[in-house]
C-alpha cells in the first residue's frame, strides 16, 4: 500500500482518549503530518502539551503560514480555524464558526483533501456535533481513505454517525482497531 | 442539492457545475476591481475559496459565472459579496491575557510619550479599538491619545463608528474584559437597549475611523503601537511582505506591534527588527 501523505483527525466529546490511544501508536519513523482537530473550550490550549507526554514525536499548535512537516503533529489552535494551503504550509481564519465549532473539522477535512486527494487518511472521531461528516465525505469523494469510530464504542455517537448517514467509510472501527489501523496505514501496509 | 451533485472539491463547486467554461478567482477577482475598486488579488486563496464557496451554496449560484453576472447587475448584491468576502469576526479583549499584558508592559512606556499615537490596522468592526480605548481610558492616558482604527471595508467602518455592540456578544466581551484586568464592569461603558447595546461616547471620543488600504494605501502617520490581530492571516506572502514594511516604516523606535495569537513574525523577513515581550503572546518590541 503506498504510503499516506498526510493524515487528518477530529473529534469533539469523547475523542480525547481515542485520540491518546492513536497518538501512543504513530510510529517514530511516522513519514507524514498528522493534524488534528479537536472541540475543546475556546480558553483550553493544553492539549499539545496532553499529547506530547504519549509520543516522542513532535507534538505542537500549528501556527498560520507555518509548512506542514512529516513526523509532526499539529494542534489546530483555540478560537482559529485551520485550513491547508496549496504549498503544503497551514493557513488561519476566524471566520464565522462551521457547526458552532471554531476551529471547525469540516474546514481542514475539506482543504487537506484539496491538497493531498488520494494521499490523505481522514479520521473521524466520538463527537456531539454533526462537523466533520461532510469534510470526511469529500475525502472520501477524492479518493482519500476514511476511517470512522464506531457509532457503538463511541461516548457520543453523533459526530460518527452523521458521517454514516452521508457515505460508506473505508473503514469503521472501535478505538483500539483506529489506532493499530492507523499505525499500519501510515507504514504503508495493509491495517 | 441532491446527495450526488455534492461537490468534490473547493475548486470544482467554482467551475459552474463541471460546465467548465466559468472564470476562474483570478479572473472573478479582476472584475470585483472592475466593480469596486477593490482588490483582493493579495488575499490567501484558501480562505477566499472558503468564503466563495459558502456563499454560493448560500446564494443557490451554481459557480462564479454566474457570481460575476449578479454583482455586475446589481450593486446592492456587489456590495453584499464585498463584505462577505472581507469580513473578520471581532471580539472585545480577545486574548485578555494579551491585554493584561499590554496594560502592564506597554502602557507605562506610552505615558512617556506626550501625544501616543495608535493604529489598529484591519479594525473590522472595531472591536479592537474600544478595547483599547477603554484600558486606555481606566489607566488615564486616554485624553491625550489618538486611536486610528482602519479597514478597507466600507461597511464595517460604518459600525465601527457607532459604538454598537451586538446583545449577544455582550457576556463574552464581559468576561474577557475582566480577565483582561478590567478595574471596573464593561457594562459602565455601555447602554444597553433592546436590539443592541451602545458604548458611551466618550470611548469612542478619540477614535478616528477611516478607509485604508493595507494592499494598496501608504502609511499616514507614525505610531507608537500597531494592532494588526488576526488579519494578516488573510494575506499572501507577498502581501504580509508589503505590509510589515509598510509598519516597519510607520512604527517609532521602540514602538509595540501587536499580531493574533497563532501569527508569528517567526517565518518572516521582518523578524530581526522586533523582539518578542513575551513568549506566550505575539506583542512585539521594534528594536531595529
Amino acid at each position: 500500500m503506498p504510503v499516506p501523505r498526510a493524515v487528518v483527525i477530529g473529534g469533539s466529546a469523547g475523542a480525547l482518549e481515542v485520540l491518546r490511544m492513536i497518538v501512543r501508536e504513530l510510529p517514530q519513523s511516522l513519514s507524514c503530518p498528522v493534524v488534528i482537530v479537536i472541540h475543546l473550550p475556546s480558553h483550553s490550549s493544553g492539549l499539545a502539551e496532553l499529547l506530547g507526554v504519549d509520543t516522542p514525536l513532535t507534538v505542537k499548535q500549528a501556527e498560520d503560514k507555518e509548512p506542514m512537516v512529516a513526523g509532526t503533529i499539529y494542534i489546530a489552535p483555540p478560537s482559529y480555524h485551520l485550513l491547508v494551503e496549496a504549498q503544503r504550509s497551514f493557513a488561519l481564519s476566524v471566520d464565522p464558526p462551521v457547526h458552532f465549532s471554531r476551529p471547525s473539522i469540516d474546514v481542514l477535512f475539506e482543504t487537506a483533501s484539496d491538497v493531498y486527494g488520494a494521499g490523505l487518511i481522514g479520521v473521524l472521531l466520538s463527537g456531539a456535533s454533526e462537523d466533520g461528516a461532510a469534510g470526511l465525505q469529500e475525502i472520501h469523494a477524492a479518493g482519500g481513505t476514511t476511517i470512522v469510530q464506531s457509532p457503538l464504542s463511541a461516548e457520543v455517537a453523533i459526530m460518527p454517525a452523521a458521517a454514516l448517514a452521508l457515505f460508506e467509510p473505508t473503514y469503521v472501527w472501535s478505538p483500539n482497531d483506529i489506532a493499530s489501523g492507523l499505525m499500519s496505514l501510515v507504514s504503508g501496509r495493509s491495517p | 442539492m441532491m446527495p450526488e451533485e455534492q461537490p468534490t472539491s473547493t475548486f470544482a463547486v467554482m467551475a459552474d457545475n463541471g460546465r467548465g467554461a466559468g472564470p476562474d478567482l483570478h479572473q472573478f477577482l479582476d472584475r470585483l476591481f472592475d466593480l469596486s475598486g477593490v482588490d483582493l488579488s493579495g488575499y490567501s486563496k484558501r480562505a477566499l475559496l472558503r468564503r466563495l464557496r459558502s456563499l454560493l451554496s448560500g446564494e443557490g449560484l451554481s459557480g462564479l459565472g454566474e457570481l460575476c453576472e449578479r454583482i455586475g447587475n446589481d450593486p446592492r448584491f456587489l456590495a453584499h459579496v464585498l463584505d462577505r468576502l472581507m469580513l473578520r469576526v471581532t471580539t472585545m479583549f480577545r486574548d485578555p491575557s494579551f491585554f493584561r499584558l499590554f496594560r502592564d508592559r506597554v502602557v507605562p512606556l506610552l505615558r512617556t510619550y506626550p501625544y501616543p499615537r495608535l493604529w489598529v490596522a484591519g479594525c473590522s468592526t472595531g472591536q479592537e479599538a474600544y478595547s483599547l480605548a477603554i484600558v486606555l481610558r481606566e489607566e488615564g492616558l486616554y485624553d491625550r491619545c489618538r486611536i486610528y482604527a482602519t479597514d478597507l471595508n466600507e461597511a464595517v467602518l460604518e459600525k465601527a463608528r457607532s459604538g454598537v455592540l451586538p446583545l449577544v456578544a455582550l457576556d463574552e466581551y464581559e468576561q474577557n474584559y475582566r480577565a483582561a484586568g478590567g478595574i471596573r464592569a464593561l457594562s459602565d461603558y455601555y447602554v444597553r437597549g433592546e436590539t443592541s447595546a451602545v458604548l458611551d461616547p466618550a470611548v469612542l471620543d478619540r477614535i478616528a475611523v477611516f478607509r485604508h488600504d493595507l494592499a494598496r494605501d501608504a502609511s499616514f502617520n507614525e505610531f507608537h503601537v500597531i494592532f494588526c490581530r488576526n488579519v494578516l492571516m488573510y494575506f499572501d506572502e507577498a502581501l504580509r511582505y508589503r505590509v510589515h514594511q509598510l509598519f516597519s516604516d510607520s512604527l517609532v523606535r521602540l514602538g509595540f506591534l501587536g499580531l493574533g495569537q497563532s501569527e508569528s513574525l517567526h517565518l518572516s523577513r521582518h523578524e530581526s527588527q522586533y523582539e518578542l515581550l513575551s513568549r506566550r503572546h505575539r506583542l512585539y518590541r521594534r528594536v531595529g
